[in-house]
């Protein structure tokens, strides 16, 4: 049994490892940001992650801020995210990844509960808020509670002790493992820190979800192999936003890419599990 | 000096920590570093501390009466030599500080963030001082407003970073050495020049600041024979602020006031997401910005807005959590100046007290110069830091205005350029 507030999150974990990708919402524009999200979700997505662009995105390397620049550039706000997010049609859950002031300022009540409201209204299943640590996530997680949705914690490799105890108290939905220091970006190799941050946190009672510098299918398979119950993918899809269509369209490449990371994903499974003991 | 024996992350509602989690392990380390070596001296760190504001940074500074300033308003104005401080500017105190403060950790690397180049600059200095590699991060636009000081950093062996994100200018900067230091920080320790971002920062950055306030309120009860007025500063992110203020918070007789930038304007395009000014405790809301709570520059939607000022050290979106604390409480006056009246002043102060001001400062005299007769009859101002980083900039502004007593500027056009 795991803890989450969200059957639909639940369930995107329970049918073997999830393929969980990244984009920001309105990169480069509206529409196009509309169908390259639906290009995931038919490429094999599990759970979407949906970034709400912030000004000051300090977790993030050039790759997404470039992301999140384009997409506030061409008018992205809160409002036009919900709208975004009611016009979407894809079948995964999604979450939303953005940055606490902008949950914080939501509404005409100070506070984030306006913000999680209007979220749960929409159809969002939970959020990932990478500058909010546990210490100050009192009142976002109750009003996540409140409305059914589940808060996703960051547990990097520099967590220990104390710190991991507060998380495991706090997170539901799935755990969001950071595969190594640093911010967002494809990286060409596995980090051995991968592997240990798995390790500290194997017992927790919710799905593991590695991500930062996942760009391939072989990447994937590797992690999944290495005892993930999933994997994020963001930076290796926004490049393919950020080079635009070539000789094939954007939402080709996105879709393809999907299957491949999906794919490794369920290669890792294999070769974690002997085929006699799957259920 | 005599520093605070709490180590709380909070100032009223403000403060706090909000910051990505990779960064969360160093920040507690931070804070245990900052209870035992600041707090509790030990290893004698605040002694060696002292000895070293003293011998490399040549403390204490006088609180000079600025007699014509005196004559001109009627009353007793003193001045807070800070621009007297090695490297020119207040700054040094927090950068030898947190330098120090790396090495008893057993960090091998500096990093740190500059706009106007005077942290910078200061960072620059300690680091050689102590023997450690520096890199400093620095928008693109400040490092062509603020040449001089990017090349002392360089001649004091810094690296320095050009930042193209955004504008480019001291926002951006803080964002990407956060960046940066979310990637190294088991080895590094990252130098914020400023009484903002996540605990303990704003209280520490205070601390090491607050020998402003200490020094000038024993020097005007020697020289005045009772504390002052007012004391005014000119206030960015609010360290100079901060350390002027300290000392003075619990004298309820003396009245604080925090000079913003005022720039061209007080009013915000929202349209476009932009304040032409940067007075955040005059007219920012309450939001999330570099990893505290404060008062910020943003639209209705919570985006932080471009700021502006003459000013390349007070353009900064956001504000120290303990000023904006101090504001709600009523303990602190947040007033403006804007970009017209601080160049006047420069001017002004430059001819009338052989004192060329930086820019920052200039606004705590164009302050003076509108209201010195709600002030009192002693008047401490803090000068933070000096103008000789700022010259090119005010060749270029005072040349596009008409400004009473400013030299004739046809053959300063285009100099050091």
């Amino acid at each position: 049994m795991t803890r989450a507030n969200s059957a639909a999150l639940a369930a995107a974990f329970e049918g073997g490892p999830a393929f969980v990708p990244y984009l920001a919402a309105g990169d480069p524009d509206y529409d196009s940001s509309l169908r390259y999200v639906e290009a995931l979700d038919r490429g094999g997505a599990d759970v979407i992650e949906l970034g709400l662009p912030f000004s000051e995105p300090i977790a993030e390397g050039p790759t997404i801020q470039g992301a999140v620049t384009r997409a506030l550039d061409a008018g992205m706000t809160p409002e036009r995210f919900f709208e975004f997010v009611s016009d979407l049609d894809v079948s995964a859950p999604l979450v939303c990844m953005t940055y606490y002031n902008l949950i914080y300022q939501f509404g005409i009540d100070e506070g984030p509960e306006p913000f999680v409201e209007r979220s749960a209204a929409v159809g969002i299943e939970g959020f990932v808020v990478p500058d909010l640590p546990a210490e100050e996530a009192d009142p976002l997680r109750e009003a996540c509670d409140e409305h059914g949705l589940d808060l996703i914690f960051i547990v990097a490799p520099t967590t220990r002790g104390e710190r991991l105890e507060r998380i495991r108290e706090q997170v539901s939905g799935y755990l969001y493992v950071q595969a190594r220091l640093g911010v967002t970006g494809a990286k060409a190799d596995v980090s051995d820190q991968t592997s240990e941050s798995l390790d500290r946190v194997a017992d927790w009672p919710v799905p593991k979800a590695v991500g930062f510098g996942i760009s391939t299918g072989e990447q994937a398979a590797e992690i999944v192999a290495g005892g993930a119950d999933g994997i994020i993918v963001g930076s290796a899809l926004v490049d393919i936003v950020a080079e635009g269509d070539g000789e094939e369209t954007v939402e080709e490449r996105l879709e393809a890419k999907a299957r491949e990371l999906k794919r490794g994903t369920e290669k890792g499974f294999e070769q974690r599990t002997p085929r006699a003991e799957r259920p | 000096m005599s520093y605070g024996t709490e180590s709380n992350p909070k100032f009223g509602e403000y403060g706090g920590q909000f910051v990505p989690e990779a960064l969360m392990p160093a920040i507690e380390e931070l804070e245990d570093a900052y209870e035992r070596y600041v707090l509790e001296n030990e290893d004698g760190f605040v002694d060696e501390f002292r000895e070293r504001l003293a011998d490399f940074g040549g403390r204490p500074l006088p609180l000079q009466r600025a007699d014509r300033l005196s004559e001109r308003y009627g009353r007793d104005v003193y001045l807070k030599r800070e621009d007297l401080l090695h490297g020119g500017a207040h700054k040094l105190n927090n950068a030898l500080g947190q330098v120090l403060l790396a090495k008893y950790m057993g960090k091998e690397r500096i990093i740190a963030e500059t706009g106007a180049g005077q942290h910078g600059t200061a960072t620059a200095m300690a680091a050689a001082h102590l023997d450690l590699p520096c890199e400093i991060y620095m928008g693109e636009r400040d490092i062509v407003r603020q040449r001089p000081n990017v090349f002392r950093m360089r001649l004091n062996g810094s690296e320095v970073n050009p930042v193209s994100a955004g504008r480019g200018t001291l926002k951006e900067a803080i964002s990407e050495t956060m960046r940066d230091w979310a990637a190294s920080v088991e080895t590094t320790h990252y130098v914020i020049g400023s009484v903002v971002g996540p605990h303990p920062f704003p209280r520490m950055v205070r601390d090491f600041q607050a020998v402003i306030s200490e020094e000038a309120r024993e020097q005007v009860l020697e020289k005045a024979g009772r504390l002052p007025d007012s004391v005014l500063a000119c206030a960015g992110g609010g360290s100079n602020t901060m350390g002027a203020f300290h000392h003075f918070v619990s004298d309820d007789g003396v009245e604080l006031y925090a000079v913003e930038a005022g720039g061209s304007s007080l009013s915000v395009d929202e349209e476009r997401g932009v304040a032409p000014n940067s007075a955040s405790l005059s007219t920012g809301t309450e939001g999330v910005l570099h990893g505290a709570r404060t008062r910020i520059l943003q639209d209705r939607d919570g985006q932080i807005m471009e700021s502006h000022s003459v000013s390349s050290g007070l353009d900064y979106a956001g504000v120290g959590p303990e000023l904006a604390h101090l504001v709600d409480t009523g303990r602190v006056t947040p007033v403006t100046v804007d970009d017209d009246a601080a160049l006047e002043a420069f001017h002004r102060l430059s001819q009338e007290e052989g004192i060329i001001p930086a820019l920052e400062t200039a606004h705590a005299f164009g302050y003076l110069h509108e209201n010195y007769g709600d002030l009192g009859e002693i008047v401490i101002v803090n000068v933070s830091g000096r103008g000789d980083k700022d010259l090119e900039s005010v060749i270029e502004e005072t040349s596009e205005r008409e400004i009473e007593g400013a030299p004739e500027m046809d053959v300063f056009q285009g100099v050091g350029r």
